[in-house]
Protein backbone atom coordinates (compact mmCIF):
# COMPACT_ATOMS: atom_id res chain seq x y z
CA UNK A 1 0.00 0.00 0.00
CA UNK A 2 1.40 3.56 -0.58
CA UNK A 3 1.98 5.01 2.28
CA UNK A 4 3.06 8.68 3.81
CA UNK A 5 4.52 7.33 6.81
CA UNK A 6 8.25 8.88 6.90
CA UNK A 7 8.58 10.13 4.36
CA UNK A 8 7.47 14.02 5.01
CA UNK A 9 8.50 16.20 8.11
CA UNK A 10 7.41 18.98 10.19
CA UNK A 11 10.63 21.11 10.01
CA UNK A 12 9.21 24.31 11.18
CA UNK A 13 6.04 25.66 13.77
CA UNK A 14 5.09 28.72 15.10
CA UNK A 15 2.36 30.88 16.54
CA UNK A 16 1.65 34.42 16.50
CA UNK A 17 0.37 36.26 19.58
CA UNK A 18 -3.29 34.73 20.10
CA UNK A 19 -6.06 35.79 22.64
CA UNK A 20 -7.53 39.48 21.97
CA UNK A 21 -4.85 41.52 19.17
CA UNK A 22 -6.42 44.44 17.95
CA UNK A 23 -3.22 45.77 16.59
CA UNK A 24 -3.05 43.61 13.92
CA UNK A 25 -5.62 42.32 11.35
CA UNK A 26 -6.11 39.03 10.08
CA UNK A 27 -4.29 39.19 7.13
CA UNK A 28 -1.12 40.69 8.98
CA UNK A 29 -1.25 37.74 11.82
CA UNK A 30 -1.39 35.49 8.86
CA UNK A 31 1.82 37.08 7.35
CA UNK A 32 3.14 36.82 11.14
CA UNK A 33 2.80 33.20 11.18
CA UNK A 34 4.54 32.60 8.07
CA UNK A 35 7.92 34.64 8.86
CA UNK A 36 7.64 32.66 12.43
CA UNK A 37 7.57 29.37 10.81
CA UNK A 38 10.13 30.21 8.56
CA UNK A 39 12.22 31.40 11.06
CA UNK A 40 12.00 28.40 13.14
CA UNK A 41 12.67 26.31 9.75
CA UNK A 42 15.61 28.40 9.28
CA UNK A 43 14.38 29.25 5.92
CA UNK A 44 13.98 31.93 3.22
CA UNK A 45 11.03 32.50 0.98
CA UNK A 46 12.81 31.40 -2.09
CA UNK A 47 13.06 27.74 -0.40
CA UNK A 48 8.80 27.78 -0.34
CA UNK A 49 7.17 26.24 -3.70
CA UNK A 50 3.92 25.27 -1.88
CA UNK A 51 1.93 27.43 -0.12
CA UNK A 52 -2.27 26.85 2.01
CA UNK A 53 -3.65 28.96 3.72
CA UNK A 54 -7.49 29.21 4.59
CA UNK A 55 -9.64 32.28 4.37
CA UNK A 56 -10.54 34.52 7.08
CA UNK A 57 -13.89 35.62 8.12
CA UNK A 58 -12.88 38.81 8.44
CA UNK A 59 -10.55 39.53 6.44
CA UNK A 60 -12.25 37.69 3.71
CA UNK A 61 -10.36 37.12 -0.64
CA UNK A 62 -11.83 34.83 -3.22
CA UNK A 63 -8.38 33.79 -3.65
CA UNK A 64 -6.61 34.17 -0.36
CA UNK A 65 -3.85 31.53 -0.83
CA UNK A 66 -2.66 33.93 -3.57
CA UNK A 67 -3.66 37.47 -1.70
CA UNK A 68 -1.02 36.05 0.74
CA UNK A 69 1.48 34.84 -1.77
CA UNK A 70 1.06 38.02 -3.33
CA UNK A 71 1.49 40.19 0.09
CA UNK A 72 4.42 38.22 1.08
CA UNK A 73 6.22 37.98 -3.11
CA UNK A 74 5.94 34.44 -3.07
CA UNK A 75 5.25 32.29 -6.50
CA UNK A 76 4.81 29.19 -5.53
CA UNK A 77 3.86 26.35 -7.70
CA UNK A 78 1.37 24.56 -5.49
CA UNK A 79 -1.01 26.94 -4.31
CA UNK A 80 -4.15 26.48 -2.08
CA UNK A 81 -6.68 28.17 -0.03
CA UNK A 82 -9.33 26.58 1.53
CA UNK A 83 -12.50 27.59 2.97
CA UNK A 84 -13.04 25.97 6.02
CA UNK A 85 -10.66 24.78 9.26
CA UNK A 86 -11.25 21.91 11.96
CA UNK A 87 -10.56 18.89 10.24
CA UNK A 88 -9.68 20.38 6.97
CA UNK A 89 -6.88 21.77 8.20
CA UNK A 90 -5.46 18.68 8.40
CA UNK A 91 -6.66 17.24 5.17
CA UNK A 92 -4.55 19.86 3.81
CA UNK A 93 -1.60 18.54 5.33
CA UNK A 94 -2.56 15.58 3.84
CA UNK A 95 -2.66 17.04 0.72
CA UNK A 96 0.43 18.74 1.35
CA UNK A 97 2.14 16.13 2.34
CA UNK A 98 0.71 13.48 -0.58
CA UNK A 99 2.15 16.81 -3.03
CA UNK A 100 5.86 16.17 -1.28
CA UNK A 101 5.82 12.62 -1.47
CA UNK A 102 4.72 12.61 -5.28
CA UNK A 103 7.45 15.76 -5.70
CA UNK A 104 4.52 18.12 -7.38
CA UNK A 105 6.60 20.40 -4.69
CA UNK A 106 9.53 20.22 -2.33
CA UNK A 107 8.55 22.50 0.86
CA UNK A 108 4.75 23.71 1.61
CA UNK A 109 4.18 26.58 4.18
CA UNK A 110 1.16 25.88 5.37
CA UNK A 111 -0.51 29.60 7.73
CA UNK A 112 -3.71 30.37 8.76
CA UNK A 113 -4.95 32.96 10.91
CA UNK A 114 -8.27 35.09 11.71
CA UNK A 115 -9.34 37.94 13.83
CA UNK A 116 -12.59 36.80 15.31
CA UNK A 117 -12.64 38.72 18.58
CA UNK A 118 -11.29 41.83 17.22
CA UNK A 119 -11.83 42.19 13.81
CA UNK A 120 -15.41 41.24 12.63
CA UNK A 121 -18.03 43.82 11.88
CA UNK A 122 -21.03 43.13 13.77
CA UNK A 123 -23.18 41.93 9.72
CA UNK A 124 -19.32 39.69 9.48
CA UNK A 125 -20.58 37.71 13.01
CA UNK A 126 -24.40 37.81 12.49
CA UNK A 127 -23.31 36.29 8.63
CA UNK A 128 -20.99 34.11 10.20
CA UNK A 129 -23.88 32.60 12.63
CA UNK A 130 -26.28 32.31 10.06
CA UNK A 131 -24.08 30.42 7.69
CA UNK A 132 -23.75 27.34 9.78
CA UNK A 133 -26.66 24.59 9.31
CA UNK A 134 -29.19 23.37 6.45
CA UNK A 135 -30.98 26.67 5.02
CA UNK A 136 -34.07 24.96 4.70
CA UNK A 137 -34.22 22.44 6.86
CA UNK A 138 -32.19 23.41 10.16
CA UNK A 139 -31.92 27.34 10.19
CA UNK A 140 -35.42 28.21 10.37
CA UNK A 141 -35.75 26.50 13.95
CA UNK A 142 -33.68 29.18 14.63
CA UNK A 143 -30.50 25.81 16.46
CA UNK A 144 -27.11 27.92 17.08
CA UNK A 145 -23.75 26.04 16.80
CA UNK A 146 -23.60 25.17 20.30
CA UNK A 147 -27.20 23.59 20.13
CA UNK A 148 -26.15 21.72 17.23
CA UNK A 149 -23.21 19.82 19.03
CA UNK A 150 -25.32 19.61 22.48
CA UNK A 151 -27.86 17.55 20.33
CA UNK A 152 -24.58 15.15 20.41
CA UNK A 153 -23.78 15.33 23.92
CA UNK A 154 -27.68 14.72 24.85
CA UNK A 155 -27.49 11.23 22.94
CA UNK A 156 -24.50 10.87 24.69
CA UNK A 157 -26.23 11.13 28.22
CA UNK A 158 -29.31 9.30 27.23
CA UNK A 159 -27.23 6.59 25.71
CA UNK A 160 -24.28 5.75 28.24
CA UNK A 161 -25.47 8.18 31.15
CA UNK A 162 -22.32 10.80 30.96
CA UNK A 163 -22.92 13.18 33.18
CA UNK A 164 -22.09 17.08 32.77
CA UNK A 165 -19.74 16.51 35.41
CA UNK A 166 -17.80 14.69 33.15
CA UNK A 167 -17.90 16.98 30.07
CA UNK A 168 -16.78 19.22 32.49
CA UNK A 169 -13.63 17.68 33.82
CA UNK A 170 -12.21 18.17 30.24
CA UNK A 171 -12.90 22.01 30.12
CA UNK A 172 -11.04 21.52 33.41
CA UNK A 173 -8.18 19.96 32.11
CA UNK A 174 -7.88 22.34 28.92
CA UNK A 175 -7.59 25.33 31.83
CA UNK A 176 -5.10 23.66 33.97
CA UNK A 177 -2.86 23.24 30.71
CA UNK A 178 -3.07 27.06 29.86
CA UNK A 179 -2.41 28.11 33.53
CA UNK A 180 0.86 26.25 32.36
CA UNK A 181 1.08 28.17 28.84
CA UNK A 182 2.12 31.78 28.97
CA UNK A 183 0.49 32.24 25.50
CA UNK A 184 -3.07 30.90 26.50
CA UNK A 185 -5.77 33.65 26.27
CA UNK A 186 -7.57 31.83 29.29
CA UNK A 187 -4.98 31.28 32.35
CA UNK A 188 -7.11 31.20 35.99
CA UNK A 189 -7.43 27.64 37.39
CA UNK A 190 -11.62 26.19 36.83
CA UNK A 191 -12.98 23.58 38.86
CA UNK A 192 -15.88 21.22 37.63
CA UNK A 193 -18.12 23.06 39.78
CA UNK A 194 -17.23 26.41 37.92
CA UNK A 195 -18.24 25.12 34.72
CA UNK A 196 -21.59 23.55 36.30
CA UNK A 197 -21.88 27.05 37.65
CA UNK A 198 -21.08 28.94 34.11
CA UNK A 199 -24.61 30.17 32.45
CA UNK A 200 -26.55 27.67 30.71
CA UNK A 201 -26.17 28.00 26.83
CA UNK A 202 -27.91 24.78 25.59
CA UNK A 203 -28.31 21.83 27.72
CA UNK A 204 -26.16 20.16 28.55
CA UNK A 205 -23.25 23.16 27.54
CA UNK A 206 -22.54 25.50 30.36
CA UNK A 207 -20.39 28.43 28.87
CA UNK A 208 -17.27 26.88 30.07
CA UNK A 209 -18.02 23.84 28.04
CA UNK A 210 -17.89 26.53 25.19
CA UNK A 211 -14.81 27.34 23.61
CA UNK A 212 -12.94 30.83 23.13
CA UNK A 213 -13.46 33.59 20.32
CA UNK A 214 -9.88 34.76 19.65
CA UNK A 215 -7.50 36.70 17.23
CA UNK A 216 -4.41 34.60 16.28
CA UNK A 217 -2.29 32.73 13.43
CA UNK A 218 -0.25 29.90 12.86
CA UNK A 219 1.72 28.33 10.04
CA UNK A 220 4.01 25.35 9.50
CA UNK A 221 6.92 24.03 7.37
CA UNK A 222 6.65 20.78 5.59
CA UNK A 223 9.51 19.23 3.35
CA UNK A 224 10.39 15.53 2.69
CA UNK A 225 12.00 13.32 5.69
CA UNK A 226 15.46 13.44 3.49
CA UNK A 227 15.52 16.94 3.60
CA UNK A 228 14.39 17.65 6.97
CA UNK A 229 18.03 16.89 7.76
CA UNK A 230 19.39 20.30 6.12
CA UNK A 231 16.64 22.47 8.62
CA UNK A 232 17.73 24.45 11.53
CA UNK A 233 15.27 22.88 13.86
CA UNK A 234 14.52 19.11 14.84
CA UNK A 235 12.24 17.51 12.51
CA UNK A 236 8.41 16.19 13.16
CA UNK A 237 8.07 13.35 10.80
CA UNK A 238 4.65 12.40 9.77
CA UNK A 239 3.75 8.78 10.60
CA UNK A 240 -0.43 8.41 9.43
CA UNK A 241 -2.96 10.23 8.27
CA UNK A 242 -6.63 9.30 7.49
CA UNK A 243 -9.79 11.11 7.06
CA UNK A 244 -13.74 10.48 7.29
CA UNK A 245 -16.15 11.96 6.23
CA UNK A 246 -20.26 11.54 6.83
CA UNK A 247 -22.67 14.25 6.69
CA UNK A 248 -22.60 18.12 6.61
CA UNK A 249 -25.61 18.83 8.93
CA UNK A 250 -26.15 17.30 12.02
CA UNK A 251 -29.91 16.24 11.38
CA UNK A 252 -28.67 14.33 8.95
CA UNK A 253 -26.06 12.21 10.78
CA UNK A 254 -25.77 8.77 10.74
CA UNK A 255 -25.08 8.67 14.54
CA UNK A 256 -24.87 11.13 16.93
CA UNK A 257 -22.63 9.49 19.38
CA UNK A 258 -20.26 7.73 16.94
CA UNK A 259 -18.43 10.15 14.30
CA UNK A 260 -16.36 9.59 11.16
CA UNK A 261 -13.47 9.89 13.96
CA UNK A 262 -13.52 5.86 14.31
CA UNK A 263 -12.53 5.91 10.42
CA UNK A 264 -10.14 9.27 10.16
CA UNK A 265 -8.20 7.23 13.35
CA UNK A 266 -8.34 3.72 12.15
CA UNK A 267 -6.38 4.89 9.06
CA UNK A 268 -3.92 7.03 10.48
CA UNK A 269 -3.27 3.93 13.03
CA UNK A 270 -3.32 1.29 9.81
CA UNK A 271 -0.77 4.15 7.90
CA UNK A 272 1.63 4.70 11.20
CA UNK A 273 1.63 1.23 12.65
CA UNK A 274 0.90 1.97 15.33
CA UNK A 275 -2.50 1.82 18.34
CA UNK A 276 -3.76 4.11 20.77
CA UNK A 277 -1.58 2.77 23.41
CA UNK A 278 1.73 4.34 22.06
CA UNK A 279 0.27 7.69 21.69
CA UNK A 280 2.05 9.55 24.50
CA UNK A 281 0.35 12.54 24.07
CA UNK A 282 -3.32 13.81 22.04
CA UNK A 283 -4.18 17.12 20.74
CA UNK A 284 -8.07 16.66 20.61
CA UNK A 285 -10.05 18.98 18.71
CA UNK A 286 -12.50 20.92 21.29
CA UNK A 287 -14.64 23.15 20.29
CA UNK A 288 -16.93 21.84 22.93
CA UNK A 289 -16.38 19.21 25.57
CA UNK A 290 -18.96 16.80 24.70
CA UNK A 291 -16.78 16.49 21.09
CA UNK A 292 -13.43 15.45 22.63
CA UNK A 293 -15.18 12.67 24.86
CA UNK A 294 -16.82 11.38 21.42
CA UNK A 295 -13.52 11.59 19.85
CA UNK A 296 -11.34 10.01 22.61
CA UNK A 297 -13.90 6.95 22.12
CA UNK A 298 -13.88 7.00 18.67
CA UNK A 299 -9.79 7.23 18.50
CA UNK A 300 -10.24 3.97 20.28
CA UNK A 301 -8.53 5.35 24.00
CA UNK A 302 -11.40 3.90 25.63
CA UNK A 303 -14.71 2.04 24.92
CA UNK A 304 -17.80 3.59 23.46
CA UNK A 305 -19.59 4.84 25.80
CA UNK A 306 -17.21 4.98 28.56
CA UNK A 307 -15.32 8.63 27.48
CA UNK A 308 -17.14 9.76 30.94
CA UNK A 309 -15.01 7.23 33.10
CA UNK A 310 -12.16 8.13 31.33
CA UNK A 311 -11.79 11.73 31.22
CA UNK A 312 -12.47 11.76 35.15
CA UNK A 313 -9.91 11.87 38.12
CA UNK A 314 -7.85 14.01 36.08
CA UNK A 315 -6.91 11.08 33.37
CA UNK A 316 -6.73 13.89 30.47
CA UNK A 317 -4.23 16.16 32.04
CA UNK A 318 -0.75 16.16 32.81
CA UNK A 319 0.09 13.25 34.35
CA UNK A 320 -2.66 11.12 33.74
CA UNK A 321 -2.65 8.67 31.56
CA UNK A 322 -3.20 10.43 28.38
CA UNK A 323 -2.26 14.14 28.25
CA UNK A 324 -4.92 15.59 25.88
CA UNK A 325 -4.56 19.35 24.80
CA UNK A 326 -1.67 20.38 26.81
CA UNK A 327 -1.83 24.09 25.41
CA UNK A 328 -4.66 24.81 26.52
CA UNK A 329 -6.85 23.48 23.39
CA UNK A 330 -10.09 25.78 22.10
CA UNK A 331 -11.36 26.17 25.41
CA UNK A 332 -8.50 28.08 26.65
CA UNK A 333 -5.68 28.47 24.82
CA UNK A 334 -7.23 30.46 21.55
CA UNK A 335 -9.80 29.79 18.84
CA UNK A 336 -9.91 32.09 16.10
CA UNK A 337 -12.11 30.08 13.96
CA UNK A 338 -10.67 28.01 11.12
CA UNK A 339 -7.18 28.50 11.78
CA UNK A 340 -8.07 26.91 15.50
CA UNK A 341 -6.61 23.19 14.96
CA UNK A 342 -3.35 24.93 14.06
CA UNK A 343 -2.63 25.24 17.50
CA UNK A 344 -2.61 22.02 18.44
CA UNK A 345 -0.31 21.13 15.57
CA UNK A 346 2.59 23.43 16.36
CA UNK A 347 1.66 21.94 20.40
CA UNK A 348 2.27 18.76 19.24
CA UNK A 349 5.51 19.79 17.53
CA UNK A 350 6.81 21.45 20.29
CA UNK A 351 5.55 18.29 22.65
CA UNK A 352 7.80 16.09 20.41
CA UNK A 353 11.01 18.45 20.31
CA UNK A 354 10.35 18.02 23.86
CA UNK A 355 10.21 21.97 23.97
CA UNK A 356 6.99 22.28 25.42
CA UNK A 357 8.33 23.87 28.84
CA UNK A 358 6.23 23.70 32.18
CA UNK A 359 3.88 21.65 30.23
CA UNK A 360 6.13 18.89 28.80
CA UNK A 361 4.99 15.49 28.62
CA UNK A 362 7.79 13.34 29.33
CA UNK A 363 9.39 11.79 26.87
CA UNK A 364 6.91 12.29 24.05
CA UNK A 365 7.46 10.00 21.47
CA UNK A 366 4.05 10.12 19.68
CA UNK A 367 1.55 12.40 19.44
CA UNK A 368 -2.04 12.20 17.84
CA UNK A 369 -3.56 15.05 16.86
CA UNK A 370 -7.38 15.46 15.67
CA UNK A 371 -9.49 17.94 13.85
CA UNK A 372 -12.84 18.25 13.11
CA UNK A 373 -14.96 20.11 11.31
CA UNK A 374 -18.92 21.44 10.86
CA UNK A 375 -20.55 19.81 13.68
CA UNK A 376 -18.90 16.72 14.05
CA UNK A 377 -18.76 16.37 9.97
CA UNK A 378 -15.19 16.54 8.53
CA UNK A 379 -12.59 14.55 10.26
CA UNK A 380 -8.28 14.22 10.21
CA UNK A 381 -6.63 12.10 12.44
CA UNK A 382 -2.38 12.62 12.55
CA UNK A 383 0.05 10.64 14.02
CA UNK A 384 3.19 12.35 14.34
CA UNK A 385 6.46 11.28 15.78
CA UNK A 386 9.64 12.12 17.30
CA UNK A 387 11.61 9.48 14.77
CA UNK A 388 10.56 7.78 11.71
CA UNK A 389 9.69 4.22 12.37
CA UNK B 1 -37.54 46.56 16.85
CA UNK B 2 -39.61 44.31 14.14
CA UNK B 3 -37.66 40.90 14.36
CA UNK B 4 -37.76 39.45 11.21
CA UNK B 5 -37.26 35.14 11.31
CA UNK B 6 -35.23 33.92 8.12
CA UNK B 7 -36.99 32.30 5.21
CA UNK B 8 -36.23 28.80 4.03
CA UNK B 9 -35.21 30.05 0.33
CA UNK B 10 -37.95 27.89 -1.43
CA UNK B 11 -37.06 25.92 -4.36
CA UNK B 12 -39.39 23.08 -6.49
CA UNK B 13 -37.46 20.41 -4.80
CA UNK B 14 -38.69 20.93 -1.69
CA UNK B 15 -42.00 23.48 -1.91
CA UNK B 16 -44.50 20.63 -1.65
CA UNK B 17 -42.56 20.06 1.76
CA UNK B 18 -43.33 24.05 2.79
CA UNK B 19 -47.17 23.83 0.65
CA UNK B 20 -47.91 21.38 2.98
CA UNK B 21 -47.07 22.56 6.04
CA UNK B 22 -49.61 25.65 5.09
CA UNK B 23 -52.52 22.88 4.96
CA UNK B 24 -51.26 21.23 8.26
CA UNK B 25 -49.70 18.12 5.85
CA UNK B 26 -46.10 16.85 6.86
CA UNK B 27 -44.84 15.80 3.29
CA UNK B 28 -42.07 14.00 2.96
CA UNK B 29 -40.66 11.71 -0.10
CA UNK B 30 -40.47 8.07 -0.23
CA UNK B 31 -38.46 6.44 -3.50
CA UNK B 32 -40.68 3.31 -5.13
CA UNK B 33 -37.78 1.50 -5.91
CA UNK B 34 -35.88 0.75 -2.62
CA UNK B 35 -38.84 1.76 -0.22
CA UNK B 36 -37.08 4.05 1.99
CA UNK B 37 -38.36 7.07 3.27
CA UNK B 38 -36.02 10.48 2.37
CA UNK B 39 -35.94 13.80 4.22
CA UNK B 40 -34.55 16.43 3.24
CA UNK B 41 -36.31 16.71 0.03
CA UNK B 42 -34.11 15.27 -2.95
CA UNK B 43 -34.46 14.94 -6.76
CA UNK B 44 -32.67 11.33 -6.39
CA UNK B 45 -33.43 8.90 -3.87
CA UNK B 46 -29.73 8.96 -1.90
CA UNK B 47 -29.91 5.19 -0.95
CA UNK B 48 -30.42 3.89 -4.77
CA UNK B 49 -30.12 7.01 -6.63
CA UNK B 50 -33.35 6.28 -8.31
CA UNK B 51 -35.36 8.84 -9.53
CA UNK B 52 -38.45 7.45 -9.06
CA UNK B 53 -39.73 9.29 -5.57
CA UNK B 54 -42.92 10.53 -4.67
CA UNK B 55 -44.48 12.91 -1.90
CA UNK B 56 -46.28 11.23 0.64
CA UNK B 57 -47.98 12.67 3.58
CA UNK B 58 -46.66 11.11 6.67
CA UNK B 59 -48.70 10.47 9.98
CA UNK B 60 -46.51 13.23 12.04
CA UNK B 61 -45.64 10.73 14.31
CA UNK B 62 -42.56 9.80 15.52
CA UNK B 63 -40.19 10.47 18.83
CA UNK B 64 -37.13 12.37 20.51
CA UNK B 65 -33.68 11.21 18.97
CA UNK B 66 -32.15 13.86 20.55
CA UNK B 67 -32.99 17.62 21.71
CA UNK B 68 -30.91 20.73 23.95
CA UNK B 69 -33.22 23.80 25.40
CA UNK B 70 -31.51 26.90 23.82
CA UNK B 71 -30.91 29.08 26.52
CA UNK B 72 -28.71 32.03 24.35
CA UNK B 73 -29.36 32.24 20.44
CA UNK B 74 -28.84 35.91 18.66
CA UNK B 75 -32.25 37.93 17.16
CA UNK B 76 -34.74 37.10 16.30
CA UNK B 77 -34.41 33.83 17.74
CA UNK B 78 -33.23 35.43 21.20
CA UNK B 79 -36.71 36.16 21.86
CA UNK B 80 -37.82 32.65 21.97
CA UNK B 81 -35.72 31.91 24.34
CA UNK B 82 -35.26 29.09 26.45
CA UNK B 83 -36.79 27.32 23.18
CA UNK B 84 -36.50 23.26 22.35
CA UNK B 85 -34.69 22.38 19.39
CA UNK B 86 -34.68 18.75 18.72
CA UNK B 87 -34.09 15.65 15.88
CA UNK B 88 -37.35 13.88 15.43
CA UNK B 89 -37.43 10.34 13.81
CA UNK B 90 -40.69 9.91 12.31
CA UNK B 91 -42.15 6.81 12.27
CA UNK B 92 -41.68 6.17 8.73
CA UNK B 93 -37.84 6.50 9.19
CA UNK B 94 -36.83 9.63 8.08
CA UNK B 95 -35.40 11.59 10.25
CA UNK B 96 -35.82 16.05 10.54
CA UNK B 97 -34.69 19.02 12.90
CA UNK B 98 -37.39 20.91 14.63
CA UNK B 99 -38.60 22.77 17.58
CA UNK B 100 -40.98 20.97 20.35
CA UNK B 101 -43.23 22.83 21.77
CA UNK B 102 -44.85 22.91 25.14
CA UNK B 103 -44.09 21.97 28.81
CA UNK B 104 -39.91 21.65 28.61
CA UNK B 105 -40.24 19.16 31.54
CA UNK B 106 -42.35 17.01 29.38
CA UNK B 107 -39.45 16.46 26.89
CA UNK B 108 -36.49 13.76 27.11
CA UNK B 109 -35.09 11.24 24.60
CA UNK B 110 -37.39 8.75 22.90
CA UNK B 111 -40.50 10.45 23.96
CA UNK B 112 -43.45 9.92 21.62
CA UNK B 113 -44.29 13.52 19.83
CA UNK B 114 -46.70 14.43 17.44
CA UNK B 115 -47.09 17.32 14.42
CA UNK B 116 -47.70 20.40 15.50
CA UNK B 117 -48.07 23.74 12.91
CA UNK B 118 -46.73 27.19 14.02
CA UNK B 119 -47.45 29.66 11.60
CA UNK B 120 -44.71 32.75 11.66
CA UNK B 121 -46.64 34.49 8.59
CA UNK B 122 -48.87 34.16 5.87
CA UNK B 123 -45.56 32.42 3.53
CA UNK B 124 -44.47 30.07 6.18
CA UNK B 125 -45.81 27.40 8.65
CA UNK B 126 -42.84 25.63 10.47
CA UNK B 127 -44.10 21.94 11.27
CA UNK B 128 -43.14 21.84 14.90
CA UNK B 129 -43.74 18.92 17.65
CA UNK B 130 -45.34 18.03 20.89
CA UNK B 131 -44.61 15.36 23.36
CA UNK B 132 -47.83 13.00 22.84
CA UNK B 133 -49.98 12.57 26.37
ZN1 LIG C 1 -34.18 4.20 -3.34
Amino acid sequence: MNSLNGKVAIVGAADTEVGVVPHMGATQLCVDAALRALDDAGINKEQVDGLITCNSMAEPYMYHAEAIAEYMQIFPRYCLGVGTGGGTTFSVLHHAASAIATGVCDTVLITMADSLHSGLSKEQAMAMQASTGHQQFEIPYGPTVPAFYALAGQAHMAEYGTTPEQFAAIAVACRKHANLNPAAQKREIITVEDVLNSRMIADPLHLLDCSLISDGGSAVVLTSAERAADFKSPPVYLLGVGEGHSHEHISQARNLTTSAAAESGQRAYDMAGVGPSDIDVAQIYDCFTPTVLIELEDLGFCEKGEGGAFVENGNVELGGSLPVNTHGGLLSHCHPGNPGSMFALTEAVAQLRHQAGGRQVKDANISLVHGQGGILSSHTTLILGRDKH
Amino acid sequence: MEQIYPKPPLDEESAPFWEGAKEHKLMIQECNDCDNAIFYPRTICPHCFSDHVTWTEASGKGHIHSYTVVHKARPPFKQDTPFVVAIIDLEEGARMLSRIVGDREDVSIGKPVSVVYKKVDEDLTLPCFQVEE
